[in-house]
């Protein structure tokens, strides 16, 4: 008894120093320090957000000058050079607005996708056994990495206008594709109702090659027989359209360019502005991926390479099956970093004339003079694009990071 | 053991227009400082540029000195900021210059919505077009189709869209925010045309690699009254910048230049009297010294000088008078009676 009573009373004193960091005084305590601090800095930021947007609100008042997104509707009375759906001078500073949008959009996307490809190369050329590919790609990335962006986007701008020749002497390659100090011009179809059903039959292609996809890696998992669905998907894709274009009775009138006045009337432009953005992005943002790829393929033990070939792998197939799933990992960060580098970057087109989201912004700024309400709508335009970017590629690298089985 | 939390420092990006703007007469605020701040364009040569000794030049900074010579009897106390299209307003309406002599152009939405005043024109320019003569173009109604060069920011691109709308023409504008990138552009044929102000145009022909291959076209499609600004609701410094352009009008046309001036003190018109402050009352109706206006034009000249000095057929940019003569000589410059 005596025994057991001793040790009640140790589990006593136990209990005791357990509670007793309930009477930590207040300012000593980590934890509720932590949240005073929060609410504090919470309500500093918020006491300043109302000095400014008061003290903007009373000064504009004061210097009468107006305020609010009434402008949005009024015409916006001035042409823009290229854009993606219908517009005038006599539509609004929002529909205006709109079409430098999607120009930075367009820009972007494109500049995005082909960013990944050739950076990918360029990263993977940097680690093949090959000397002349290794040197060359190692000179590409210090190059383009070590130039401001602004001056190669001035350097291939003036390349397109000085070298190539003005439309009257356009050069004509081959036929239906001009190219001249105006742009590349090349015929397209013209619009046939046909053309529905083969985006149609497309789209039912993808769909197919989907399941196909699923279908064969079920089946290589269960009989280790290979299908081979490269070929097979690339049938799909193009063979089921082209069928349903012959079927519709295979219109082929095309939109042909041709040299009217100054300029050329019909088929599709691509402006030297468009194209000098595109590529001076494409090529400085590159040679970063390039090193991100490289970085991520290094990161991954060369133990795997030998042991995967030591299976009998192909060196295709240890790119793709070993090390690029382990190597995603490290890449996909950095690399959405780049992408929203890219699309931030794609505001320097005002430098060189192609009207994207800033630069439209930047007119109706002038001529409306509402200079708040123009830099808060290229803020969120901004924010919205880059925090899209950021959605999808976190999705995208939860999806590959390391599942712990 | 829990994790400890830590607060994470937050940085608010503030607007920079929240800053205040002084609220004391204008007047004051220059004098207590000791020079007038003038915003002014800084690459456009005849206007407003600085010289290969870094002294500025031009008709706008003129003007400028003039406020100067007005305020403190020496035009040298001006001290001069660069300002782009887009960042001129802003600066004048923030306080960060006394005013605006950027050749801007006055209109009813920039005089109203804007929270500015317009004073005294100092320029009647208008807009137009500089073609290659290898085009073969005459008149701007042959435009249509055509890939027009332009400098953003200003009335130019709305003028321009108004122009080929009412014409039933279509065009494709390029428009390239560096002066000296656009320039380039257009000299190497990106563009069948370059349109902005008629002064302007002499500006960049006067710079191209051969300035006899290009020329300018009549059509004159727009109306640009080129004049200083200030702030909206001071009417004493308005007052002072407006007069302080009216008197070198009204010098020209009594005749006194910067040479005669001492002469002219002894003259006993009484308009040139009065003009000169021998007979005492403008200077403190202004709130000036009484020999504000002879400090103007013993220091800066009147204002035909100031034209030819800058921008004159003598000059490169090769300008007549035109709609800037005098009244007297079939121009639009005009001043009410100095009394």
């Amino acid at each position: 008894m005596p025994g057991v009573r001793s040790g009640h009373g140790y589990v006593q004193q136990v209990n005791m120093n357990t509670s007793t960091p309930e009477k930590i005084p207040f300012l000593r305590d980590p934890a509720k320090l932590a949240i005073l601090y929060q609410i504090l800095t919470l309500a500093g930021v918020g006491l300043l957000s109302y000095y400014l947007v008061n003290n903007t609100l009373a000064n504009l008042e004061r210097q009468s000058i107006s305020t609010g997104f009434g402008f949005l509707d009024r015409e916006a009375a001035f042409e823009i050079g290229e854009s993606l759906i219908q517009y005038s001078a006599a539509d609004s500073y929002g529909r205006a607005l709109a079409v430098g949008f999607l120009n930075t959009l367009i820009v972007s996307f494109f500049g995005i996708i082909l960013t990944v490809l050739l950076g990918t190369f360029l990263g993977i050329a940097r680690l093949s056994s090959n000397w002349l590919l290794v040197k060359l790609s190692s000179i590409y990335i210090e190059l383009f990495q070590d130039i401001p962006v602004l001056l190669q986007l001035f350097f291939w701008y003036a390349f397109f206008y000085e070298i190539l020749p003005s439309p009257r002497q356009a050069l004509n390659p081959i036929p239906g594709l001009f190219l001249c100090n105006r742009g590349m011009i090349f015929s397209v179809p013209f619009w046939h109702e046909a053309y529905n059903y083969v985006i149609g039959a497309f789209i039912i292609g993808g769909v197919a090659v989907f399941f196909l996809r699923k279908w064969a890696a079920k089946r290589q998992a269960a009989s280790g027989r290979i299908f081979p669905i490269l070929k097979t998907s690339l049938a799909l894709l193009i063979g089921l359209p082209l069928i349903v274009w012959w079927l519709a009775g295979a219109p082929a009138d095309m939109n042909i360019p041709e040299l009217s006045g100054f300029n050329f009337k019909g088929g599709i432009n691509i402006s030297p502005e468009f194209a000098a953005l595109l590529l001076g992005l494409v090529l400085y943002t590159a040679a970063f991926v390039a090193e991100i790829v490289r970085a991520g393929i290094q990161s991954v033990g060369k133990g795997q390479t030998e042991a995967a070939k030591s299976i009998g792998l192909k060196s295709g197939q240890v790119l793709n099956l070993v090390i690029l799933p382990q190597a995603l990992r490290v890449i996909v960060p950095p690399l959405t970093s780049q992408m929203l580098n890219l699309t931030k970057n794609s505001s320097l087109a005002v430098a060189i004339g192609y009207p994207d989201f800033v630069s439209v912004a930047g007119t109706t700024i002038n001529q409306t003079g509402q200079a708040i309400e123009g830099v808060a709508l290229i803020m969120i335009v901004y924010l919205i694009f880059s925090l899209s970017t950021s959605a999808v590629m976190n999705w995208y690298n939860k999806k590959i990071a390391l599942v712990e089985r | 053991m829990r994790e400890l939390k830590r607060v994470v420092p937050t940085v608010v990006v503030a607007f920079c227009l929240s800053a205040g703007v002084a609220m004391a007469g204008t007047l004051a605020d220059v004098k207590a400082k000791g020079f007038v701040q003038a915003g002014v364009n800084g690459e456009l040569f005849g206007f407003g540029k600085p010289d290969e000794k870094g002294i500025w030049r031009g008709l706008d900074v003129d003007t400028a000195r003039a406020v100067a010579a007005a305020v403190f009897g020496n035009a040298d106390k001006v001290k001069y900021t660069p300002l782009t299209a887009k960042t001129r307003f802003t600066a004048l309406q923030s306080g960060e210059i006394d005013v605006l002599t950027r050749n801007a152009t006055q209109t009813l939405s920039r005089d109203t919505d804007l929270g500015l005043d317009f004073v005294q024109v100092n320029y009647y320019d208008g807009q137009g077009f500089l073609v290659p003569n290898k085009l073969g173009v005459k008149s701007a109604k042959e435009l249509d189709g055509a890939s027009v060069c332009v400098l953003p920011g200003t009335t130019t691109e709305q003028n321009l869209a108004d122009y080929f709308r009412v014409n039933k023409m279509k065009m494709n504008p390029v428009v390239i925010e560096n002066n000296a990138e656009l320039a380039k552009a257009f000299f190497a044929g990106r563009c069948d045309c370059l349109t902005s102000d008629a002064s302007q145009l002499a500006g960049i022909r006067a710079v191209a690699p051969a300035p006899g291959d290009y020329s300018i076209l009549p059509e004159i499609i727009s109306k640009e009254p080129l004049a200083p600004a200030v702030r909206h609701g001071d009417n004493q410094w308005k007052d002072i910048v407006n007069y302080s352009v009216l008197a070198l009008l009204e010098a020209e046309e009594l005749g006194i230049t910067s040479e005669n001036i001492d002469e002219m003190m002894k003259s006993t018109d009484p308009r040139v009297q009065r003009f000169l402050g021998v007979t005492p009352g403008n200077g403190k109706a202004l709130g000036l010294d009484e020999k504000w206006a002879y400090n103007i034009i013993k220091q800066v000249g009147n204002y035909g000088e100031v034209f030819e000095r800058n921008v004159g057929v003598k000059t490169s940019l090769m300008l007549e008078r035109g709609l800037n003569a005098l009244w007297t000589n079939g121009g639009l410059m005009y001043s009410p009676p100095f009394k």
